[in-house]
């Protein structure tokens, strides 16, 4: 059978790791695109290990394309197990690098990978933030850029009185 | 389940085209024997083709794609008559073709209405009188839309255009062999209708031209049909185009009792999935039509999935355009971009059976449940 997209990308679809709701998570995070109107969830759980907060079980669920799932199931995937200093850092092109990358992918979808990173960073922040520890101030910053695409979609799609974003 | 994106060529019309390419393959334009036989079957075809919409065969011109067709009739029309008027009208939910006719039509000085429908994707003909100006000079709706199978009330849309002077022009390449048209009794001066939508080959298609229709031709050349549309004629490809017209002609009453209860049958299977909803109209549909939109999840997914089980489907989520934007036709009967994000197009043709449409009713819920449950958005977002 042809596929549109390769091997990587349809082995995370068909058979996505890590998906799905989490009881009692430390940490939630959303982001959302604004182009596509695709939105993803992390939830996370951290565990203290030698003085550092390491991210014992992560899930992840996700409104969106083919491509944005299985950014979210790749994710998690390289997430698990990494210390909230090193999961921060994850950009991208590392999530794109891991399906395959940028010529597997097409230009218009690369956008998903963004969608999962700034997920996760959300999470994250969100942890520092009920924990009452000190945000980063990079973090601080992505923060404010991804809730203000939030903000922007909820705007746009305001009339329609949905996409309750925020964290509750 | 995927007829209306495009159909398999039917053995019969292979076979009808075959000898075309290898011994029957003359210019139209020769003067030999193999030029004349190739004008002959052309224009053989072109009687069948006018018939089966009630047309004289003089008034059907080929060209290579409805896109064409459609083109040719927007800006053929709007240059023959830019001295009379400068307005047109079309519908919000007209194929791609039309409307981006259109929209380069108003950069080339011509002003444009576009039409709003209903939440089933009808036009109101109270709104399309009170749009026609003084210098209106064609209304361009189609007969039966692309994505949700609405069928528009054309016959009363000719009588209100030619009541008023106004060219009405139709695309009916979803609708040409599968239900009936009478370009006369419906009052269409103009009608774009595709072979490859009707189980003949990609590369033909027609425009229908009313006699004494003011147009200008897109392709200047040698003067072949009637001086409207220059290029080598596809000969082959018309005489296949033309026995699929008459093979739909002889079965299309049939079938398409056959197809509306199967369609009928899948979409109340369908409905019966949790947070379901038919998109376009219930009955004025094509009958191999059925489009729907899941709550909670994303189109392009659930295409990828049904795939996966050897099911062809089609979406109007923003993530299975270049654009990223969703279908203008979903968000034009009143669907919500989340909404259009989740939606499902089925048709279904020739070949489907009712084993098909339960086989379908039976993996789809299980699709829709997968993405479900992976997904942010449960009841009450």
């Amino acid at each position: 059978m042809e596929l549109y997209y390769s091997k990587e990308i349809m082995k995370h679809f068909r058979n996505p790791k890590n998906l799905g709701k989490m009881k009692n998570p430390d940490a939630v995070g959303e982001a959302g695109n604004l182009l596509c109107g695709d939105v993803m969830r992390i939830y996370l759980k951290i565990k203290e290990k030698n003085g550092k907060k390491i991210i014992s079980d992560i899930k992840g669920e996700v409104f969106g394309c083919v491509v944005a799932i299985a950014n979210t199931s790749v994710l998690t995937t390289m997430v698990k197990g990494k210390s909230l200093e090193d999961a921060v850092k994850i950009d991208k092109m590392q999530l794109i690098e891991k399906l395959g990358g940028v010529k597997k992918i097409p230009p218009t979808k690369l956008h998903c990978s963004i969608l999962a990173v700034d997920a996760l960073r959300e999470a994250i922040y969100n942890y520092y933030l009920k924990n009452k520890l000190k945000i980063p101030k990079e973090l601080e910053q992505e923060h404010k850029r991804i809730q203000n695409v939030l903000k922007m979609i909820e705007r746009r799609y305001k009339k329609y009185n949905l996409y309750n974003f925020g964290l509750k | 389940m995927d007829y209306a994106a495009t159909t398999p060529v039917d053995p019969r019309v292979v076979k009808a085209m075959l000898p075309y390419f290898t011994k029957k393959f003359g210019n139209t334009m020769s003067l030999h024997s193999f030029g004349l036989e190739a004008k002959k079957a052309l224009e053989n075809s072109r009687e069948i083709i006018a018939n089966l919409m009630n047309a004289s065969p003089e008034e059907v011109i080929f060209t290579s794609s409805a896109t064409e067709a459609n083109n040719q009739a927007l800006k053929g029309i709007a240059f023959a008559n830019r001295k009379k008027g400068k307005h047109i009208i079309v519908s919000k939910i007209e194929h791609h073709c039309i409307l981006e006719s259109a929209r380069w039509l108003e950069r080339q000085g011509f002003e444009v209405t576009y039409l709003p429908v209903d939440r089933y994707g009808l036009v109101d003909l109270g709104q399309l009188e009170d749009a026609i100006r003084k210098d209106t000079i064609l209304v361009s709706i189609m007969h039966a839309n692309n994505e949700i199978g609405t069928i528009e009330p054309i016959k009363e849309i000719g009588k209100i255009c030619s009541k008023h002077g106004v060219y009405f022009h139709t695309d009916a390449a979803q609708s040409y062999g599968k239900i009936p048209i009478d370009v006369k009794k419906m009052n269409i001066d103009l009608l774009s209708a595709s072979s490859h939508k009707m189980y003949g080959p990609k590369g033909a298609a027609c425009l229908y031209i009313k006699k004494d229709v003011k147009i200008e031709p897109l392709l200047h050349g040698g003067g072949h049909e009637f001086g409207l549309r220059s290029s080598t004629v596809n000969v082959a490809a018309i005489v296949g185009f033309a026995k699929a017209a008459a093979i739909c002609k002889k079965v299309m009453v049939k079938e398409a009792k056959r197809l509306t209860k199967l369609r009928d049958r899948l979409i109340k299977g369908c409905l019966k999935i949790e947070n379901c909803h038919l998109n376009g109209h219930p009955t004025k549909r094509l009958p191999n039509n059925a489009n729907f939109w899941f709550a909670f999840i994303e189109g392009e997914s659930l295409v990828t999935e049904l795939n996966r089980y050897g099911i062809a489907a089609s979406t109007g989520s923003a993530c299975s355009t270049e654009s990223l934007e969703p279908s203008h036709v979903l968000l034009a009967i009143g669907l919500k971009p989340h909404e259009a994000h989740g939606s499902l197009r089925l048709s279904i043709g020739r070949w489907t059976e009712k084993k098909e449409i339960d086989y379908v009713l039976k993996v789809l819920p299980e699709a829709v449940e997968r993405l479900r449950k992976i997904s942010p958005y449960k009841k009450g977002w």
